[in-house]
């Protein structure tokens, strides 16, 4: 039996501990649930009996269940009781009732609102431990209600001269977390100068908190806070100018204020290097003081000695990163690192390694920090722990430049060999973007990336492959060799799947430039290919019939081996439909078509246009931005800071071929026949089709000829989309259309017949969009039912911006089709073309309806003729929940009228649509039935088609 | 800070604090992540590592791991640190604090670790003041408030 521990101080529960121990001795998870549920029944029935808790009992119990909810598992009563609590004037009991609603709190607004009262009370009880209890709770609960009803109360706490010092630490940290998730509801105002004066504070306490704070507030909003740079300045300088006796309790292990220089140094960081030359020349000072101290002996031989000191050293580095504007301590900094990389905690050398990614992107720096090659590249070939290594792979990719990318590839390579599987995906990507950006000749690249297949084929992803196609296409220097090159790969008895799909394409494109060898002659490379094919999965083998038919036209001394292949049972009979329609198709094609023909549909792949690395967009996506050292960067800095703010690189490289010329983040185009995808790129869709009837249905297997393709710009008209149309019938903002690229929100209002839109076009990537614009367009019918005037756009979105466009709407009269929202721009060089069903329907233009049941009935009777009324019965699509059918119907513009219908499960509804010509009055009775899962709606209203299109809208919504 | 754990060597959590709203759902399977993810490490590792979008920073005392998430910003030493006084924290109050303590009074566990930490953020780095507030409040208790001893049924 487990040893119950005497109770400590305070007051004890013993019946909490008896069943704590009791679980604790539950020999297996069901007893544990027995007991649970034992214990959970006698609470409910204390808590349901007619005798009245005392306050103790209530904690006692309210403990317990907090106790079972911490355990894992679901507690669905109790609350009640907890707010209880809150009221208590025993502290013991007011707190825990606080320790449970911030651990459990949901959002059942009548608690909240007790909650909230309870709050208020303690918070005007001037009692600084019920103060702070209460702030703790919103703080910890941090929800958008607490915001609402105490944001504005706060600041006041905070900065009122008589409020206590451990309250104004609570009110300043309650306020920062309330400005964390609700940054609209934290008022700015005269409160935020006095805040910024709490730097000031002679409790460290305060300042520590105050520090916090400013630093969220200044990271949003910097100008507000800007007089706090020379209030942090001086706290700094006093901080590590002191003695270490000076601060009393605030030193730590002989470190003056660890916390409150790293986060002084951490607000620093939200502004540049200040302007005034003393201010700054005090601040370099204490820079100086923090990198001397680093060389001086430490003080006590405790690890949280050298810990404290050096979380400040590191903030400091940070700092003068940021600032990224004194090379002498660049340099320093890159030296005490330097030291560091060497250290025999692994704590330090894992952080040395990082902080020196970022201090390889600037300029001052970037030299200093390639001097620690030797060093980095042992610390990937020894450090034992795999997140030091990754540390070091991201070091030296982040330090790489032209000077010593074969060094620091070869060793990569050589690393990848052994690298824990966790991070061969991330090397591979590494490896091939630097392979590409640092190639002076593509033959190195060339041979790179096959090594990177053979030494980690598994973890070499469509991108690395598709590029180095794309980069043999664009380079007829390396053609020749890269088609020697994968010929001799593939002699390898076992080779990678993914060196085939290479060898595959490169042969196809480029095995005549080295068809005069006999080595390698058209019949030797073709059974090389073949030799492999029963061992590849669909879509290689897809892409190696498609080498073969390019094969026919490159070489018509092997067209009958090919068309022998093809004709075999196992291609024209294949269970899998896209080999079975490829082998049809290019058998068919090489028996009809002219060579002539074949020649045009099989030229060499014209050269891909300069986009984007995708491999770089994959690796950012792997590590977010923010973790990607900008190797781009540093070639075009000019001593400012930009550059590490810069999430994406800038891309400005002099190499031809650092644009991708295959980005994955754009939408592809749904699979197609490759055949009728070649003709459609080469532009001479019509004859081969006709003459072969070969427009069958697109097939849905994947294609990689057309992964492998240009995205042509497709300058027919776009499909309109119409996916979230019918998701706006009662709503009015949100998301009406997002790809990989960009992204359409909408925020609407509606007045009478009038209606605006708020249009949000959000650049999703890191790249400008060129040319846009946007405009709309209704079917001739609509045109004069509905009008639209669109503000027009800025013709530019920057990378990862949003702009914003106004769309006027008037309705004349009513209308049943919706206009469309046509957006055009290049991005990467393409023509992007989409169009988007813009949510504006009938209803939106409905005012709702009072009336009392009589009215309604004596309406309902008026609108009796047939063609008035529409119903419909259908299928619910939703779970049928009243709430959420409350919500639509309002939604959807009409008042929803209780004790109307005698049926209470029943809805009823009454609005006007208003447009410029009419209005028409328009009634709605919606009849669920639960057991059938079905709805019964009706609509009456004086004109039939209204109520036609309005019966259509809302029977879709439930 | 975005969170805090604190689990046994045998995959017992013994405290949580989220400084973030999180769903329930996702903070047990961030739990269960995280804790194996933890405890597969070797002693001698550091104590860093990148895990989704955060960084983790933890340290092991005695048979407890402590866990914290913090941002890509921010210091990992210091946070070793506040971990570290977190200890000493409740090693002071408890006196020679152990894991049973932490299961038995996991409520004086979380109030303490509130007057330390609020919001995610540093309260209050001296010692002292952490537990004068500690203290203050249990004397409430036992001075003013106290019902009575037939309290303990």
């Amino acid at each position: 039996m487990n040893k119950m521990p005497a109770v400590s101080k305070g007051d004890g529960m013993r019946g909490l501990a008896v069943f704590i121990s009791d679980i604790r001795n539950c020999k297996s998870k069901e007893a544990e649930i027995k007991r649970i549920n034992k214990e959970l029944a006698n609470i409910r029935s204390k808590f349901k009996g007619d005798k009245a808790l005392d306050g103790y009992s209530k904690k006692k119990y309210v403990c317990k269940l907090l106790f079972i909810f911490l355990l894992g598992h679901d507690i669905d009563f109790g609350h009640m009781e907890a707010v209880n609590l809150l009221s208590s004037n025993k502290y013991t009991e007011k707190q825990i009732g606080y320790l449970f609603i911030s651990v459990l709190v949901n959002s059942n607004s009548d608690l909240i609102r007790l909650i909230n009262n309870a709050i208020k009370n303690d918070l005007a009880s001037r009692n600084p431990t019920f103060m702070n209890l209460a702030l703790h709770c919103i703080a910890n609960v941090g929800s958008r209600e607490m915001a609402e009803a105490f944001a504005s109360e706060i600041p006041r706490i905070l900065v009122a001269g008589d409020t206590m010092d451990c309250v104004k630490q609570s009110a300043a940290l309650c306020l920062l977390r309330l400005n964390r998730t609700s940054p609209d509801l934290v008022p700015m105002g005269e409160w935020t100068a006095r805040v910024v004066h709490l730097l000031n504070d002679q409790h460290l306490g305060v300042v520590t908190s105050a520090t916090s704070l400013i630093t969220t507030l200044a990271q949003k909003s910097p100008d507000n806070f800007k007089t706090s740079i020379s209030l942090a300045i001086a706290r700094l300088s006093r901080i590590v100018t002191s003695t270490s006796i000076d601060l009393q309790d605030y030193t730590y292990y002989f470190v003056a204020a660890p916390w409150l220089s790293v986060k002084l140094l951490r607000l620093l960081q939200c502004y540049p290097p200040p302007e005034d030359t003393a201010l700054r020349s005090r601040l370099t000072e204490c820079l100086e003081t923090i990198l001397n101290k680093a060389q001086e002996p430490p003080k006590s031989k405790k690890v949280q000695h050298s810990n404290a000191k050096n979380a400040v050293l590191f903030e400091a580095i940070s700092l003068i990163i940021h600032h990224d504007s004194e090379p002498t301590l660049l340099v320093r900094a890159c030296n005490q690192l330097g030291q560091f990389l060497q250290h025999r905690e692994t704590n330090l050398r894992y952080l040395a390694l990082e902080s020196m990614c970022t201090l390889a992107s600037s300029e001052f720096s970037h030299e200093a920090v390639k001097t620690h090659i030797d060093t980095v590249i042992n610390a990937l070939k020894t450090e034992r722990d795999v997140s030091v290594r990754q540390r070091a792979v991201d070091l030296l990719y982040a330090m790489c430049d032209r000077s010593n990318a074969k060094q620091i590839v070869v060793e990569m390579l050589s690393y990848l060999e052994t690298a824990d599987y966790s991070i061969r995906e991330e090397i591979v990507l590494k490896v091939a973007i630097l392979a590409e950006k640092y190639a002076v000749d593509y033959t190195w690249y060339v041979d790179t990336i096959l090594n990177l297949i053979r030494i980690a084929g598994d973890y070499v992803s469509e991108e690395v492959w598709y590029r180095v196609i794309q980069i043999v296409i664009n380079r007829d220097d390396v053609q020749g060799y890269a088609a020697k090159t994968v010929f001799e790969a593939l002699q390898a008895p076992a080779c990678h799947e993914n060196l085939v799909k290479v060898g595959g394409y490169i042969l196809g494109e480029f095995g005549n430039l080295i068809a005069g060898d006999s080595r390698s002659s058209p019949l030797v490379q073709f059974n090389l290919l073949h030799s492999k094919f029963h061992l590849c999965s669909v879509p290689t083998q897809a892409l190696l019939l498609s080498a073969y038919i390019k094969f026919i036209n490159l070489f018509p001394e092997v067209k009958a081996t090919i068309q022998e292949v093809l004709r075999s049972d196992s291609q024209l009979r294949n269970a899998d439909v896209e080999l079975q329609q490829r082998a049809v198709e290019y058998l068919r094609l090489s028996c009809i078509a002219s060579t002539d023909i074949l020649a045009t549909v099989f030229e060499e792949m014209p050269p891909f246009p300069e986009r984007e690395s995708s491999i770089l967009a994959k690796l950012k996506r792997k590590k977010g931005p923010g973790n990607l050292p900008d190797i781009d960067a540093r070639r075009n800095v000019n001593g400012n800071t930009e550059h590490s703010e810069k999430p994406e690189p800038a891309n400005k490289s002099s190499f031809a071929l650092l644009a991708d010329l295959l980005p994955t983040n754009r939408p592809r185009p749904a699979s197609a026949s490759p055949i009728m995808l070649s003709t459609a790129t080469l532009g001479s869709t019509p004859p081969i089709t006709a003459l072969l009837n070969l427009n069958s249905p697109p097939s849905t297997g994947a294609s990689l000829l057309v992964d492998v393709f240009p995205e042509s710009s497709c300058l027919t008209a776009p499909e309109v989309s119409e996916e979230n149309f019918f998701r706006f019938v009662c709503k009015n903002n949100g998301v009406i259309y997002e790809n990989q690229l960009l992204q359409i929100g909408l925020k609407s209002e509606y007045r009478q017949n009038l209606g605006r839109i708020y249009v949000f076009y959000g650049n999703k990537t890191s790249t400008q969009f060129l040319s846009f614009t946007s405009s709309v367009t209704s079917p001739d019918s609509l045109k004069t039912q509905l009008i639209v005037h669109a503000k027009t756009v800025d013709p530019i979105i920057e990378g990862g911006a949003q702009v914003q466009q106004i769309l006027n709407i008037e309705c004349v009269s009513d209308f049943t089709d919706a206009p469309v929202l046509n957006v055009q721009f290049r991005y990467g060089g393409t023509l992007q073309n989409i169009a988007v069903k813009l949510p504006v329907m009938l209803n939106k233009f409905f005012q709702p309806t009072e009336m009392t049941s009589q009215d309604f009935f004596q309406r309902w009777k008026q609108l009796g003729a047939p063609q008035q009324e529409v119903q419909k019965i259908f299928k619910a699509k939703h779970p049928m929940d009243t709430d959420v059918t409350k919500a639509k119907i309002l939604g959807f513009g009409v008042t929803l009228l209780e004790r109307v219908d005698p049926n209470p499960e029943n809805f009823v509804g009454a609005g006007v649509i208003h447009s410029k010509n009419s209005q028409v009055g328009c009634l709605l009775r919606l009849e669920p039935n639960t057991q059938a899962q079905m709805y019964r709606l009706t609509l009456r209203t004086s004109r039939d088609s209204v109520s036609q299109r309005l019966c259509e809208l809302l029977s879709e919504q439930f | 800070m975005r969170f805090m754990l604190l689990f046994s060597r045998q995959g017992k959590l013994r405290l949580q604090k989220w400084y973030t709203a999180t769903a329930e759902r996702d903070k047990k399977k961030m739990v269960r992540e995280l804790m194996q993810t933890v405890l597969a490490r070797k002693p001698k590792m550091c104590s860093f590592l990148e895990w989704r979008d955060l960084k983790i920073v933890y340290k092991r005392y005695a048979s407890l791991y402590f866990c914290c998430a913090i941002e890509e910003q921010d210091n990992e030493l210091i946070t070793l640190e506040v971990i570290h006084r977190f200890v000493e924290l409740l090693d002071k109050y408890f006196g020679s604090v152990c894991e049973l303590d932490i299961i038995f009074n996991f409520e004086k566990a979380y109030f303490i670790l509130d007057e330390f930490l609020m919001g995610g953020e540093i309260q209050d780095t001296s010692k002292k003041s952490v537990l004068k507030a500690i203290e203050q409040a249990d004397l409430l208790q036992e001075v003013t408030w106290t019902p009575g001893k037939n309290c303990y049924v």
